[in-house]
C-alpha cells in the first residue's frame, strides 16, 4: 500500500476516533450518568439480537442511497436528489403494492417502478444542466421539495386510507419482503443492497462506462479531449444514481418494518449518503462498511436516549465532526507531508546505492 | 568588502506534496553587489530555490543564512521584510491603477484611513529618481508596455527595500532593446550595492552582465563558477549532464502520395468573438513534419483546437484522409487515427488523481483489445500499461500509481505513451516538450521523427526554435491568424530571420509550398 493510502485510511480512522471523543466529552458535559450513556452509545447494539437486528435493518437504505450518490459524485455530479428519489421510490412501490396481490411478481414490479421513477426524478437536474446549465447541486436540492410535496398530495388524495390518519391503504401481504432472521426484521433487502453495491463497483470500476464516468468526473476536459460524451455521461450518471436511490425507496418501503406509507416529511436517507459516499471515497464497495458504522452508532444512540438523559442528537453532532475532519484536505497535512518527505528521501538513498 | 557574504543558503531540500524532490541538496551563497546567475534547465529546480527563499515554500532540510543569522522565512511578507525582493516571470501588477498606485500597493502613505494620493506619487517618484528609471508614475499600468512594466516589478521590490532582487527568467518576455536596458539598469542597482539573482537559462545573457554563476540539475547543484572562468560549451554541459547534439540526423524524406490533411480557407473566431485565424490554407502529406513557430497567442491554439474537432465554431474547412470533420465529433477524429498532444498537459492531458493505468487507455479502450461488450478487459489493459512504461521508460513506481505523482517529464511520458501507441496517422503535437527535461524532451523528440519515417504527418506547434528548426521538413511562421512566413528548405532559415517574420516585421505575401496542388 502507498503512504498516501494508509494515510488516507489513517486520517479516517483518526477522524472518527476525535468525532467520538468530542462527543464524549459533551456527554460528560450534559449528563448526570455520563458512564452509563457512553456504554450504552458503545455496545448498546450488542446486548440482544433484536438490538443487533435494528443495526443491519437500518443499514439497508443507507447502501441504497449511498452507492447511488457515490455513482454520481464519481462523474462529479454533485446531485442532491437521491433523498426525493427515495421518497418518490417509496411512494411509487406503495402504489404498486397496495393493489397487486401477486406472489413473487408484485414486489420485483414495485420495486422496478421504483427505480425507474428514482432514475427519472434525479435526471431532471441533468436534463436541466445539459439544457440550460442550471446547476445540478441547487437544482436537485430544491427538487426534493417537490418529492415530499407531490407524496403528501399522493397520501391524502389518492392512496390515503380513510380509516387511518396520515397512512395509506395498506399494502398487500405478497408485495412485502420476507424476512430472512427469525426474531429481527432483517429481509431480503439486504441481500440486494449488498448486491447493488457490489454492482455498483463493478460498473465504475470495470466497465466501459464507469471508466468514462470516473475519467469525466476526475477531470471534465480530459475527457472531453480523450472524445468521451460529456452529455451522455451527465446524464447515465444521474439516471443510475437516481435508479438506485428510487430502488432503496422501494425495499424499504416494502420491508418489514411499514405496512403502509406513512412519510409525511424526508426521511434523511438522501443526505446521509454524502456520509456514506465520504466515508468510502466514492466506491460502492465500502458503502456497506459505512453504512454498518453508522448504523451502529445510530442504534446505540437510540438505546442511550432510551436508557439515559442524553437525548439521540448527540449522534448528529459526532457525524457532523466525522464529516468535516474527513473532508478537511489540510487535517493532519503537516504528517502528511513527513510521510511522502520520508519515501522520497528513502528511495534517494536506494538510487544512492546503487 | 567586495566578497562579503549576504546570504546563504545550505543543503536546501524540498520535496513537494506529490514527493517530487524537487531540491535534493542545493547550495548557494550570495556575495553583496553581485549578479549571480541561477542556471538550469526547465525543471532543474531553480522556482522551486527561489520559492524557498522567498518564503513561497518550506524547505524540508537545510538552512538560511541571512547576514550571518539564521533565519526561517514563512512568507513572502516576511522575505519583503528581510530586505528580499522578487519579481515573477508573470507579473503581479494591477493593470487598472497608476504606476505609483502598483508601486505604494499594500504599504501606502496614510492620511487617517485614506491614502495620501500626494505623498504617494511623491514617493513613487522619488524612488524611480533615485534609481534612476525614466518612468511617469501617473500611467496606468494597462497602458504601459511589457518593458516597463517589468521595470515597475523592480520599483516595486526597491521600494519595499529590497536588497536582494531576484529576477525569474526577466528577458523571457523582453525584445532586445528593452532587454539592452534592463542590463543597464541591473548595472547601475549592482553599482548601489544590491545583489541580484538573474534566473535563465540564456547562456549569452548571462555571460554579459553575471559575475558567478550557480548551475542546476535535477535538484542539485552542479556549482558555483566565476563567469569569466567559465565557457558557454561548459556551462551548457554542466547544466544538461551530457553534450547534447540539438540537431537531429532525419533520414531522408519519403512523401506519401495522398493528402492527409487538407485546410482550406479556415476562420476561426475566439470566444469573444476576436478573429483568431484568418483565412489559412495549407495541406499535409504522410512523412512530414510540418513546424508551426510564432510567438504565443497567435491563433496556434485556436487552430489547433479546430483541427482535433475541440472547437466546432469556424468557417472554411478541413479534410481529415478525405473526409470533411465539420460534423464529426472529437471521438471520430480520433478513430481517423490522428492523435493530439495537447497544449497544457494537466488541464486537458491527464486525470492527475487517476492511476497511470487509467490515464492510458482513454483513446482505446473501446478497442477490442481492451474491452468486450460493456466490460474493459482489466488484464489486457494491465499487461499493455507496463509494456508501455517499459517501452516510454516511465519513471513511475507502479501502473498503479497517480500520475499527478510523477514529474513533469514522465506525466509527458504518459501523455505521448497514450497517444503514440494507438499508431496514428496523424500527430498533432502542441507544444510537446515544454517545461521538461532534456532526456524527456530529446526521447519524444526522437518518436516524433520515428512516426515521420514511418509515414505519419506530424504538425508541430512549439515556442521551442531549437525544435522547430531539428524536426520540420516545412516550416510556418504565424502571425495574428495568417501565415507571416513558409519555409519548404527549413535548413537555410536563420534564427533572425525566423524572428522577424515572428514579430510581423517581414510578412511574406506568396507562400510558396503550402499547398501540393
Amino acid at each position: 500500500m502507498s503512504s498516501a493510502k494508509k494515510f488516507d485510511m489513517l486520517r479516517t480512522v483518526l477522524s472518527v476516533a476525535i468525532a467520538l471523543l468530542i462527543s464524549f466529552v459533551i456527554i460528560f458535559f450534559v449528563s448526570a450518568q455520563p458512564l452509563e450513556a457512553i456504554k450504552y452509545l458503545l455496545i448498546g447494539p450488542f446486548s440482544n439480537k433484536r438490538s443487533m437486528g435494528n443495526v443491519v435493518e437500518s443499514m439497508i437504505p443507507l447502501i441504497f442511497t449511498g452507492t447511488g450518490v457515490c455513482i454520481m459524485f464519481s462523474a462529479n455530479q454533485i446531485n442532491l436528489a437521491g433523498e426525493g428519489a427515495f421518497h418518490m421510490g417509496g411512494l411509487i412501490a406503495t402504489c404498486v403494492a397496495i393493489n397487486m396481490s401477486i406472489p413473487g411478481i408484485s414486489p420485483i414490479v414495485a420495486l422496478f417502478a421504483a427505480g425507474v421513477v428514482g432514475a427519472l426524478f434525479t435526471a431532471i437536474p441533468a436534463v436541466m444542466k445539459i439544457t440550460t446549465t442550471a446547476n445540478e447541486m441547487v437544482s436537485s436540492l430544491m427538487i426534493n421539495y417537490l418529492a415530499l410535496y407531490f407524496g403528501n398530495y399522493i397520501l391524502n388524495n389518492v392512496i390515503g386510507d380513510p380509516a387511518a390518519s396520515t397512512a395509506s391503504y395498506p399494502l398487500t401481504a405478497e408485495s412485502q419482503l420476507p424476512v430472512l432472521v427469525d426474531g429481527t426484521r432483517i429481509h431480503l433487502g439486504f441481500i440486494i443492497a449488498i448486491a447493488v453495491a457490489i454492482l455498483g463497483y463493478v460498473f465504475l470500476y470495470k466497465t466501459k462506462l464507469g471508466y468514462e464516468l470516473r475519467i469525466t468526473g476526475e477531470n471534465e476536459s480530459f475527457a472531453r479531449y480523450s472524445g468521451i460524451s460529456i452529455v451522455k455521461v451527465i446524464v447515465i450518471s444521474q439516471l443510475l444514481g437516481g435508479f438506485v436511490a428510487g430502488l432503496g425507496g422501494g425495499v424499504e418501503m416494502l420491508s418489514p418494518i411499514y405496512s403502509r406509507f406513512t412519510w409525511a416529511s424526508l426521511l434523511g436517507y438522501g443526505w446521509d449518503a454524502i456520509i456514506i459516499c465520504t466515508l468510502s471515497k466514492k466506491n460502492p464497495l465500502y458503502t456497506p462498511f459505512a453504512a454498518l458504522f453508522l448504523a451502529y452508532l445510530r442504534t446505540g444512540a437510540s438505546i442511550m436516549a432510551r436508557r439515559t438523559d442524553v437525548t439521540l442528537e448527540i449522534v448528529q453532532i459526532t457525524q457532523g465532526i466525522i464529516i468535516l475532519l474527513v473532508v478537511a484536505e489540510q487535517f493532519l497535512s503537516g504528517y502528511r507531508h513527513k510521510l511522502i518527505a520520508r519515501e522520497a528521501k528513502a528511495e534517494l538513498k536506494e538510487e544512492g546505492v546503487k | 568588502m567586495e566578497n562579503q557574504v549576504v546570504l546563504e543558503m545550505k543543503h536546501i531540500m524540498k520535496i513537494y506534496g506529490n514527493g517530487v524532490v524537487a531540491n535534493e541538496d542545493v547550495s548557494l551563497d550570495l556575495r553583496k553587489g553581485e549578479i549571480h546567475a541561477l542556471l538550469g534547465e526547465n525543471g532543474a529546480g531553480k522556482s522551486t530555490l527561489m520559492k524557498v527563499l522567498f518564503g513561497i515554500e518550506q524547505p524540508d532540510q537545510g538552512e538560511i543564512v541571512l547576514k550571518g543569522t539564521p533565519v526561517t522565512i514563512k512568507s513572502p511578507q516576511d522575505a519583503i521584510s528581510k530586505g528580499i525582493g522578487m519579481v515573477h516571470q508573470h507579473f503581479m501588477l494591477v493593470p487598472s491603477l497608476s504606476v505609483a498606485d502598483n508601486i505604494i500597493l499594500g504599504v501606502a502613505p496614510k492620511k487617517g484611513i485614506f491614502i495620501d494620493t500626494a505623498k504617494a506619487v511623491d514617493a513613487a517618484q522619488s524612488i524611480a529618481r533615485e534609481y534612476n528609471f525614466d518612468i511617469n508614475v501617473n500611467d496606468k499600468v494597462e497602458e504601459i508596455p511589457v518593458g516597463i512594466k517589468q521595470k515597475v516589478e523592480i520599483l516595486k521590490a526597491l521600494y519595499r527595500g529590497a536588497e536582494i532582487l531576484i529576477l525569474d527568467e526577466p528577458t523571457a518576455v523582453l525584445t532586445p532593446q528593452e532587454t539592452e536596458e534592463l542590463f543597464v539598469q541591473l548595472l547601475k542597482l549592482r553599482e548601489k550595492g544590491h545583489t541580484i539573482i538573474f534566473i535563465s537559462h540564456k547562456l549569452d545573457e548571462i555571460k554579459k552582465i553575471c559575475d558567478r554563476a550557480t548551475i542546476m540539475r535535477n535538484g542539485r547543484s552542479m556549482g558555483t563558477y566565476e563567469v569569466k572562468d567559465i565557457t558557454t560549451q561548459e556551462m551548457s554541459r554542466l547544466m544538461v549532464g551530457h553534450e547534447v547534439s540539438l540537431t537531429f540526423d532525419k533520414n531522408e524524406q519519403h512523401l506519401t502520395d495522398n493528402i492527409f490533411m487538407r485546410v482550406r480557407n479556415l476562420t476561426v473566431h475566439n470566444s469573444q468573438g476576436v478573429l483568431k485565424v484568418d483565412d489559412l490554407s495549407f495541406d499535409l502529406k504522410g512523412g512530414e513534419v510540418l513546424g508551426i513557430a510564432g510567438v504565443e497567442g497567435n491563433g496556434q491554439t485556436e487552430l489547433i483546437d479546430t483541427l482535433t474537432g475541440l472547437n466546432k465554431k469556424y468557417h472554411g474547412t478541413v479534410q481529415v484522409m478525405g473526409k470533411d470533420i465539420a460534423n464529426a465529433s472529437i471521438d471520430d477524429i480520433r478513430s481517423m487515427e490522428v492523435a493530439h498532444i495537447p497544449e497544457d498537459r494537466m488541464a486537458s492531458g491527464c486525470a492527475s488523481t487517476l492511476s497511470i493505468k487509467e490515464n492510458l487507455f482513454t483513446n482505446q479502450y473501446k478497442n477490442e483489445k481492451y474491452s468486450s461488450g460493456l466490460m474493459l478487459k482489466g488484464k489486457a489493459m494491465d499487461q499493455r500499461s507496463d509494456e508501455l512504461i517499459k517501452e516510454y521508460l516511465i519513471k513511475c513506481k507502479s501502473r498503479r500509481q497517480h500520475v499527478g505523482m510523477l514529474s513533469g517529464g514522465n506525466i509527458q511520458k504518459v501523455i505521448v505513451a497514450r497517444e503514440f501507441s494507438t499508431n496514428p496517422k496523424i500527430i498533432i503535437a502542441n507544444q510537446p516538450t515544454r517545461g521538461i527535461d532534456v532526456g524527456a524532451a530529446a526521447f519524444i523528440r526522437k518518436r516524433l521523427l520515428e512516426f515521420r519515417d514511418a509515414g505519419c504527418a506530424v504538425i508541430l506547434v512549439s515556442a521551442d526554435l531549437t525544435e522547430i528548426f531539428s524536426l520540420s521538413d516545412r516550416l510556418a511562421v504565424m502571425y495574428k491568424g495568417k501565415f507571416a512566413g513558409f519555409f519548404t528548405d527549413v535548413a537555410n532559415v536563420s534564427e533572425d530571420e525566423l524572428g522577424e517574420h515572428m514579430l510581423g516585421i517581414k510578412k511574406d505575401e506568396r507562400l510558396e509550398g503550402v499547398l501540393y496542388e
